[in-house]
Formats: structure tokens, C-alpha cells, sequence
């Protein structure tokens, strides 16, 4: 578009460049706060005298010694044994996201080469599972859990989160695997391949972009999950964010608040490095249903 | 996979239909020297054998659903009976925990949303206009509220609104009210609530939106200007036109979101002034009595609720898809 027309009143661009400065900052200073405030004592994060003490650190200092204190990480890591219930995550984030990839990619690509138009009833499913609060779905889980003895355990959890992901998982890469054209394996065939072989040597190759953006929406799910994982997990087996609640109750302790900021920011941690490295990826999932939905 | 979607709610159908056995009682006769008493005590052995055997408990029908916790019948029908005038009849109802949570959900779905929209759109009309180089790292940060796991996000709102913390003492020196809180009050935490709400989803209603925003037709814009259309008649004729088919689909997810609020309950520690019907569920299943049958009713009736909500649009795709496969 041509510059001149282009040009705003002055007015205009100081109003929008304060509205985008405020956005910013309401949206990303609370992460910066609590990330600052969680190397300080409880004193000065809740700084109810003078709101500088949380910048500088008044009472760091008097009660520690250092400037900056771990002692809300060693609390919240070590003394609480955080370290478990991040493994766990671990544990569950990593098979959630193999298992439903998957079968995703098998699925989405046997259902994206058939004929019928399976992505609308998937869509719809996608839909519906959406749209039913998860919780609804884990008071449906609970009781044959307990008659069969499931409940409490990882494995479990897993998979019905994985359940709870699949149709998503299975209508994103359905209508992404509909986008890589049907001559690629044809031909492939044709110069003998087998299907399996065409799948392996042709499609496997172009494919991981829909595969990447699909597995990090199947991550953050289960990474963010409360509902499945702090009703179906037992104590010991509890993830970080279930953790995270358990702490609430005792807040009222000393010290305990500064072990809940601490672990809030160790899980806020990897989300951040998530965004930063694959925000390319995040925008095109969020859109890719607006403009083939 | 139908599995998992089908089984659980026959499970909650079923479940909500039976309320757990009471315990067998047998009546003993104690007799000593000054004569026969009779007392009542529980037969534990007969309790277990029969909770062993029917575990879904006795069958009850639909009296879960008709009592007090739940749509409480009766009391509304007192209520609506003796109160005299609709204001007195809603603050009855709204003493009924089911209604007050079915009151807060709704409210909060039906205020988060429109504003959603509203901000999502500005926002992402604002970074449209910024040089490209900012737009990367302005998007970045626009992205961490949504990404952030909603307990955790709640959570560091919570201490910054905390009374000692630093929203929370600059609402007081504002206000000039030093015992100022937010949690103390209904209607306060309900505005908390619904800031953390818009806080949270505006990001997802922005990066749609810009991603709209790249795809405005430029000769349209163009050919607009050239008829003299000002700025905002550019967005208001074309820019928005265009953007129609997002703000549906934007509106759809985020009511099927809001509908379902949950974790910021738990983070805001509001469960005393504002309740969800996620949160009732939630709250029935956890603690010591594990209140499987009346948490069961209340899934029942919020999956109706989901499907009240959503019919209008199942219908619009349904006849979409049947056009399509007319054609």
C-alpha cells in the first residue's frame, strides 16, 4: 500500500502505541513479578509497607544475607519433594503426547486418504469433547476406576487424557495430511513402493510441521490439565500442578507461600521457553481451525 | 474413542439415579437382669455384603435431581409460592447452591465473551499497525497469559491482588480505603473472576483476529479509500465484514470455555462467593465423602446445559455439512 496513504494523525499513533503498551504490560508483568519476587523472602514479595521492598528486597537481605534467596526453590524442590511431582509431569506429558501422535498420524492419514469426508463427524467430536467441562467426564471415570482398581495410578491418566485429546489431535492432522497432495503417494506407488512404503519414504518426510504444531497443543493439554490428573491421581503420584494446589491448603505457615511462588514459577519455566521457541508454530494451530472450521 | 466419550456419560446418567445404600440397621434385644432392653445398631457385615453387591447403590430415580441441591423442585416452588415479587423470589433461589452456581457460570460466560472479542479485536488491530520487527515480541507476550495453565495464572494474580501485594495495596491507596479487599465481598471477587477471564482468553481472540487481519483483501481497502471512506469506515465496512466468520468461531470456543470455568475458583480461593458448576462437581468428588451420585446429577445437567448452548451451532454446521454434500 502506498505510504502516503497510508500515514496516520499523530494522534492516532500515540493512542495506539499507549493502548499496546498497557496491553503488554497487563499481560506480561505479572510473569516478571512473581519470577522477581520468588528469589525474595515472604516479607517483601507481600510488601504491604512500602511496594520498593518487593523491587530491592528490604527484608532479603536481614533474613538471609544475600541479596536474592533460593530458599523458596530448596523449600518447594527438595523439602517438599516438588521434584517428584514434576517427573511425574514428565512422565505423563511425554507418553500423552507419543501415544496420541501416534495414532494420530496413522489415523489422520488412513482417514484423510479415504474417500468419505470423515473430518466433519471428527470435527463435530472434537467439538463436543471441547465442549464438555473434562470434570463431567472424570465423575463419569471414577466410580468403575475404583471397582477395578485403576484409579491412582499414571497409566491411567494418561490414557484418558489421551482419550480426551484424540479427536482434536485426529481432526487437526486429518485436515493437515488432506493438504499434502494425493499424487505424492500415487506416484510413489507407481514406481513400486508398497502402501506402507509410500507412507514410510514419502509422506513420513514431509510431514512434521502439522505433526510438531499438533504435538504441542497435545503437550500444553496435558501439561495444563487439573481436572483429570487431581481427581484420578493418588497423593504420591500427583503432577506438578495438582502439587501446586496441595500447597494452597497450607499457606497459612510461614515460609509455605514463598514454596508455592517458587514452584509456580518452576512450572511457568518451560511454558515460557515453549512460546519462545515454537510461537510460529502455536499461532498457525490457534488459527488452523478458524479457517477450516 | 467413542469409548471414552460414551461410556463416561452412561456412567453419570446411571450413576445419578442411585444414591448409596444406607446402612442396614438391625434391632437387638439386650437383656440383663432388669429386664429387655431393645436398641438399634448397625449391621456392618450386612452393609458390606450389600454395598458389595449392588455397588451403584439403590436405585432412586430422579430424586437427586429434584432435591435441594440440585434443581430443588420443592424449594422453588415454595419459594415462588410465598415470595412476594420476582426480586424476592431470585434472592430465594440464589440461596439454592445449584442456581447460584448456574448463576455465576452464566454470568461469567455471557460478560467474559462479548469482551473478549471487544479487547482481542483492538489488540490485534494495534499490532497490525507497529513496524514488523516489534510485532514478534509483542505477540510473544500477548501469547503468555493464554499459554500459562490456568491454576498457575490465577494463582499469580491472586498474590498480586493480595492486600499486601502490589495490585492490591495500589487499589487501596486509590481508593483511599486501607482494609480494601477483593476476596471479602461477592460482587468484588465476581469482577476479579471475570478480569482474570478476559485476562486470560484475550490472547486467543487476538491471534485469531490478526491472523484475519493479514488476509483483508487490499484492493478492497483500496479501492474504499479511493471512495473517500475514512479510516474507521475502512474498518467498519470492510476490515469487519471480513472478520465476521472469525468472531463466530472465537465466540463459540470461548463460550464453550467460559462455561466450563474451573481452575480459577481453586486459584482465587473464591469458593465462598462465587461457585461454578465445574466447581460443584469438582467439589462433590474431592473431600472426605466422596458424593458420587449428586456430582453425577450435576454433570448430567451441565452436559444439558453444553448442549442447550451449543445447539444453535451444531445445527448452522450440520446444515453447512448438508449442502456441502449436496453440491
Amino acid at each position: 500500500m502506498s505510504k502516503v496513504a497510508d500515514r496516520r494523525s499523530p494522534v492516532l499513533v500515540l493512542f495506539i502505541w499507549a493502548f499496546l503498551f498497557l496491553w503488554l504490560v497487563i499481560a506480561a508483568f505479572p510473569f516478571f513479578w512473581t519470577f522477581w519476587g520468588s528469589f525474595k523472602v515472604e516479607g517483601d514479595f507481600f510488601s504491604k509497607a512500602d511496594w520498593t521492598w518487593a523491587l530491592f528486597g528490604h527484608l532479603t537481605p536481614v533474613e538471609t544475607g544475600g541479596n536474592f534467596t533460593g530458599d523458596g526453590y530448596h523449600g518447594a524442590w527438595v523439602q517438599e519433594e516438588f521434584w517428584r511431582a514434576a517427573l511425574n509431569t514428565v512422565i505423563v506429558v511425554v507418553s500423552v503426547v507419543a501415544i496420541s501422535l501416534t495414532f494420530g498420524t496413522l489415523a489422520g492419514y488412513a482417514l484423510s486418504r479415504s474417500t468419505y469426508n470423515y473430518a466433519f463427524w471428527l470435527l463435530i467430536l472434537a467439538l463436543i469433547f471441547r465442549a464438555m467441562p473434562p470434570i463431567t467426564l472424570v465423575s463419569g471415570y471414577l466410580l468403575p476406576f475404583y471397582q477395578w482398581n485403576l484409579w491412582g495410578h499414571l497409566p491411567t491418566s494418561i490414557i484418558v487424557l489421551v482419550a480426551i485429546n484424540q479427536p482434536f489431535t485426529l481432526w487437526m492432522l486429518t485436515s493437515f495430511f488432506r493438504n499434502i497432495p494425493k499424487d505424492l503417494d500415487e506416484s510413489a506407488m507407481v514406481d513400486g513402493c508398497t502402501h506402507f512404503q509410500a507412507f514410510r519414504h514419502v509422506i513420513i518426510p514431509v510431514m512434521w510441521p502439522g505433526v510438531i504444531t499438533t504435538g504441542l497443543f497435545s503437550l500444553l493439554l496435558a501439561y495444563n490439565d487439573f481436572a483429570v490428573t487431581a481427581m484420578l491421581l493418588s497423593k504420591d503420584n500427583q503432577t506438578m500442578v495438582p502439587k501446586i494446589a496441595s500447597f494452597l491448603g497450607t499457606t497459612q505457615t510461614k515460609g509455605n507461600v514463598m514454596f508455592a511462588v517458587a514452584s509456580v514459577v518452576s512450572v511457568t519455566a518451560p511454558l515460557f521457553i515453549l512460546v519462545m521457541f515454537f510461537q510460529r508454530q502455536i499461532v498457525s494451530g490457534l488459527t488452523a481451525g478458524a479457517v477450516k472450521g | 474413542m467413542l469409548l471414552f466419550i460414551a461410556l463416561p456419560i452412561v456412567s453419570v446418567v446411571l450413576q445419578s439415579m442411585y444414591a448409596p445404600h444406607e446402612q442396614v440397621v438391625v434391632e437387638v434385644e439386650n437383656c440383663d437382669v432388669f429386664g429387655c432392653k431393645k436398641s438399634t445398631m448397625v449391621d456392618q457385615d450386612a452393609t458390606r455384603e450389600l454395598r458389595d453387591a449392588k455397588p451403584l447403590g439403590r436405585f432412586v430415580g430422579s430424586d437427586i435431581y429434584t432435591n435441594r441441591s440440585h434443581l430443588a423442585t420443592s424449594e422453588v416452588a415454595i419459594a415462588w409460592r410465598d415470595s412476594d415479587g420476582l426480586s424476592a423470589f431470585f434472592k430465594d433461589i440464589m440461596n439454592l447452591p445449584f442456581y447460584r452456581a448456574m448463576a455465576f457460570t452464566l454470568t461469567f460466560t455471557f460478560v467474559v465473551t462479548p469482551m473478549v472479542l471487544i479487547l482481542g479485536f483492538f489488540i490485534a488491530v494495534a499490532v497490525n499497525s507497529i513496524p514488523s520487527l516489534l510485532r514478534g515480541p509483542a505477540i510473544f507476550l500477548s501469547l503468555l497469559p493464554l499459554i500459562i495453565t490456568p491454576l498457575i495464572g490465577s494463582l499469580i494474580l491472586f498474590w498480586m491482588i493480595d492486600a499486601r501485594g502490589i495490585v492490591g495495596a495500589l487499589l487501596q491507596t486509590l481508593a483511599g480505603d486501607p482494609n480494601l479487599s477483593l476476596k471479602a465481598s461477592t460482587s468484588l471477587t465476581w469482577v476479579t473472576l471475570i478480569v482474570y477471564g478476559i485476562w486470560h482468553s484475550a490472547p486467543f481472540a487476538f491471534v485469531v483476529y490478526y491472523a484475519g487481519l493479514q488476509t483483508v483483501p487490499k484492493d478492497t481497502l483500496e479501492s474504499a479509500m479511493i471512495d473517500g471512506a475514512s479510516r474507521w469506515e475502512q474498518i467498519r465496512y470492510v476490515v469487519l465484514p471480513h472478520l465476521l466468520p472469525l468472531t463466530t468461531f472465537i465466540a463459540l470456543i470461548q463460550l464453550m470455555d467460559n462455561f466450563r470455568v474451573f481452575e480459577p475458583i481453586m486459584g482465587f480461593n473464591a469458593s465462598a462467593h462465587a461457585v461454578s458448576l465445574s466447581y460443584f462437581i469438582y467439589d462433590d468428588l474431592g473431600g472426605e465423602t466422596r458424593l458420587l451420585s449428586s456430582a453425577a446429577a450435576t454433570s448430567v445437567l451441565t452436559i444439558v446445559g453444553v448442549t442447550i448452548l451449543l445447539m444453535p451451532v451444531l445445527i448452522r454446521a450440520w446444515r453447512d455439512f448438508g449442502r456441502k454434500q449436496g453440491t
